[in-house]
């Protein structure tokens, strides 16, 4: 046969094009199916890749320990580069075009109302492993993360007792930040604290100068920031650069998953108090093990670790412990075994599964930042997620899928 | 009287910021005609400039003032020189090229720096007491920057024979190179300066903002509609819309909300360009530059 450059070419390409497809095809057959759609470009990098990272670590060693059920786990992961748009197509095509066996996906809360109910048609088990303002109600879907009874709870009278009872609420404009500073609201006065004012901020700001006049006109005892994304990092350099931080303290429900603490510099993040139910700095063997497993893999270029890159590896083996315990990956049976209350000793402690919510019982932890690392303060154990259970019973109703705070916390008959 | 002082210094902080992060694209655009759609990410490499002086060890103000413009600068002048040069009059396909371009930046800088540097510059000078109120010593610090770089282009355009070209050939181009000016070269200049004063408020905004490859993206839309309602006259069109944009943003921010600040800025630039189609230069300070 005569070896011409079209011939050579065309065979070339046609081997090279239908080789994936084989080997595609070949791990399909046993592998078992897990998507991660989570922002690693634009404003929510900073939450996104670390999880990333976990996420493949958590993959990569339940792999090496044999698979699961002895099937080994195919992860596939896409980027929806903090693009709403994005989210939904990368969903429906983990769905449907994927087949996945579980999707761990979402770190807004506007990213996950957007791609939670396209789970629930296709019927794929859905887990969403950030911290959040609590509420979602639905029998496919687990959200992992804290909660603000479990974590803003505990912050506000802390930071209330320490430094005043005027309370300035600064918060993203979209369903987190709302519903977040309406908690944070509530709690204030629960406390018989006053929150003197409460400002939205849309994620692109950068220019915080008119709002540090308004905080230095309202004259509070602190401030309470539910600030998210890469943009809104200005504001606590803004803050510093006026002289600010030494005069009126900080405290965030948000600052620091985003590893905050390592962008700005020590003088300006000193003093801040924040409650998470994990922090890298967690001084226990599990935790230690963990940290020094996550360096090893990725060397000097490793992030720090915060919530939710732990939590997206904790969640990931919580979803494993269920199809260990299932003895299959499909979706009903794994379902039941989470509600069963399957848990996790993990670097955070022990993440278990609430039946009646679909959400976790976990520890949280109450820091204070010094020198850009996490003093932890005090530690709350086993906290159930009781802002949630206040709206939703999964055990009495199954076959609930809805978001009971879409509305804010008044509509869904909470006083604030 | 505090309150009026302080709030006072924060709204010129405003215009400033506008006027700052708008001239580099108002020379590019108003002399050349050339949409730079790269605008956002010529800032954001003046930021890293910065970031990456610094932390080799390179003085903060030397990095700022000196670094940030004469790298922004080159490469101005090495786009003008390969991409630039070849669009001149074709005014989609210079937009198609430079967003190409600013993807390409965003990209390039992503995989050599990754996604979030940690950039723990902090702003250098101390902080200004007003009675009850502090300011940031460096806002006024970039305010005084942006007043010196106005009154500079206007002494360059008014003063210098390079000036004097430059507004020949931006009236008219075919007659100023009928009369022996090298419009190629001019271009090539007046797009290396604009890249330079865009790197420089790119570096000077870096402390104050942090810096993130997407960085750009903040700012671009903000220069676009500052230097179209600012109109045909270069500083004049600059100023005058960074004046009335950035004062009604912080005026109105302060009253409502940030949200309501930034709608207000967008209605403020319609009414704007409904009643002045050309810009505020094209109704008011007409024979300014």
């Amino acid at each position: 046969m005569k070896l011409n450059r079209r011939h050579f070419i065309a065979t070339a390409s046609a081997a090279a094009l239908a080789s994936p497809a084989i080997i595609g095809r070949a791990l399909a057959a046993d592998g078992i199916k897990f998507v991660s759609i989570l922002d690693q470009s634009n404003g929510l990098d900073i939450y996104g890749k670390p999880m990333v990272d976990t996420t493949r670590m958590a993959v990569d060693e339940i792999n090496a320990a044999g698979g699961l059920l002895g099937r080994p786990i195919d992860l596939k992961v896409y980027d929806p580069q903090s693009s709403i748009q994005l989210y939904t197509q990368f969903a429906t095509q983990a769905a449907a075009g994927d087949r996945a066996d579980v999707v761990h996906a979402g770190i807004t809360s506007a990213s996950r109302e957007a791609i939670r109910p396209t789970f629930s048609r296709f019927q794929v088990l859905y887990f969403y492993n950030v911290l959040y303002e609590g509420g979602v109600c639905d029998i496919n879907n687990f959200c992992t993360g804290s909660t603000p009874a479990q974590t803003v709870e505990k912050l506000v009278p802390y930071t209330m007792n320490k430094w005043g009872k005027k309370v300035y609420i600064i918060a993203a404009d979209y369903n987190y930040g709302q519903i977040t500073a309406q908690w944070v609201q509530k709690y204030v006065r629960d406390n018989g604290g006053d929150p003197v004012a409460t400002e939205f901020f849309p994620l692109d700001v950068t220019n915080f100068g008119p709002t540090i006049k308004k905080i230095q006109q309202a004259r509070p005892d602190m401030v309470m920031s539910a600030l998210v994304g890469g943009a809104h990092v200005s504001f606590y350099r803004q803050y510093a650069a006026a002289g600010m931080n030494a005069s009126i303290p900080i405290a965030s429900t948000t600052f620091g998953v985003g590893n905050e603490h390592k962008l700005i510099s020590a003088e300006e993040g000193n003093g801040m108090i924040c409650a998470y139910s994990y922090f890298e700095e967690i001084d226990n063997a599990a935790n230690k093990a963990f940290v020094k497993r996550f360096r090893d893999r990725l060397g000097a270029d490793a992030p720090a670790l915060n919530e939710l890159a732990a939590r997206a590896y904790e969640g990931a083996y919580i979803w494993a412990e269920a199809v260990k315990q299932a003895g299959t990956a499909e979706r009903m049976a794994v379902i039941e075994a989470l509600r069963s209350g399957v848990h996790y000793d993990g670097p955070s402690g022990r993440v278990q599964i609430e039946p009646r919510t679909n959400h976790a019982n976990q520890n949280v932890y109450l820091a204070e930042l010094k020198d850009q690392s996490f003093q932890i303060l005090e530690t709350y154990e086993n906290q159930p997620p009781t802002d949630t259970l206040l709206v939703c019973d999964l055990v009495k109703d199954p076959s609930q899928s809805t978001f009971k705070f879409e509305n804010g916390l008044k509509a869904a008959g909470i006083d604030i | 009287m505090d309150l009026v002082v302080s709030l006072a210094l924060q709204i010129l902080y405003g215009m400033a910021n506008l006027a700052l992060i708008s001239l580099g694209l108002a020379i590019v655009f108003g002399m050349m005609r050339v949409i730079n759609l790269a605008h956002g990410e010529f800032l954001m490499l003046g930021g890293y400039t910065v970031v990456v002086a610094t932390n080799n060890g390179v003085n903060i103000w030397i990095a700022m003032l000196v670094l940030a413009p004469l790298v922004v600068g080159v490469i101005g002048v090495v786009v003008e020189r390969l991409l630039i040069r070849w669009l001149y009059g074709r005014m989609i396909d210079t937009l198609l090229a430079t967003w190409g371009l600013s993807l390409l930046c965003i990209g390039l800088v992503t995989s050599l720096f990754g996604a979030s540097t940690a950039t723990t510059i902090s702003p250098p000078l101390g902080v200004i007491t007003i009675g009850a109120y502090t300011s940031s010593g460096y806002e006024m610090f970039l305010i005084v920057v942006t007043a010196l770089l106005l009154l500079a282009g206007y002494a360059a355009l008014k003063l210098t024979p390079l000036g004097l070209v430059a507004r020949g050939t931006m009236q008219n181009a075919e007659m100023s190179s009928a009369l022996g000016v090298s419009t190629p070269r001019i271009y090539m200049i007046t797009f290396g300066l604009g890249a330079a004063v865009t790197g420089l408020a790119g570096g000077l905004l870096a402390p104050i903002t942090g810096v993130l490859p997407t960085i750009g993206a903040v700012y671009i839309a903000k220069a676009f509609i500052t230097v179209i309602s600012g109109g045909m006259a270069i500083l004049t069109g600059t100023a005058s819309a960074s004046v009335l944009l950035g004062g009604v943003n912080g005026i109105v921010a302060f009253l409502t909300g940030p949200t309501i600040g930034e709608v207000a800025l967008l209605v403020a630039a319609i009414v704007l360009l409904r009643l002045m189609p050309r810009g505020i230069t094209g109704t008011f300070f007409r024979k300014g530059l």
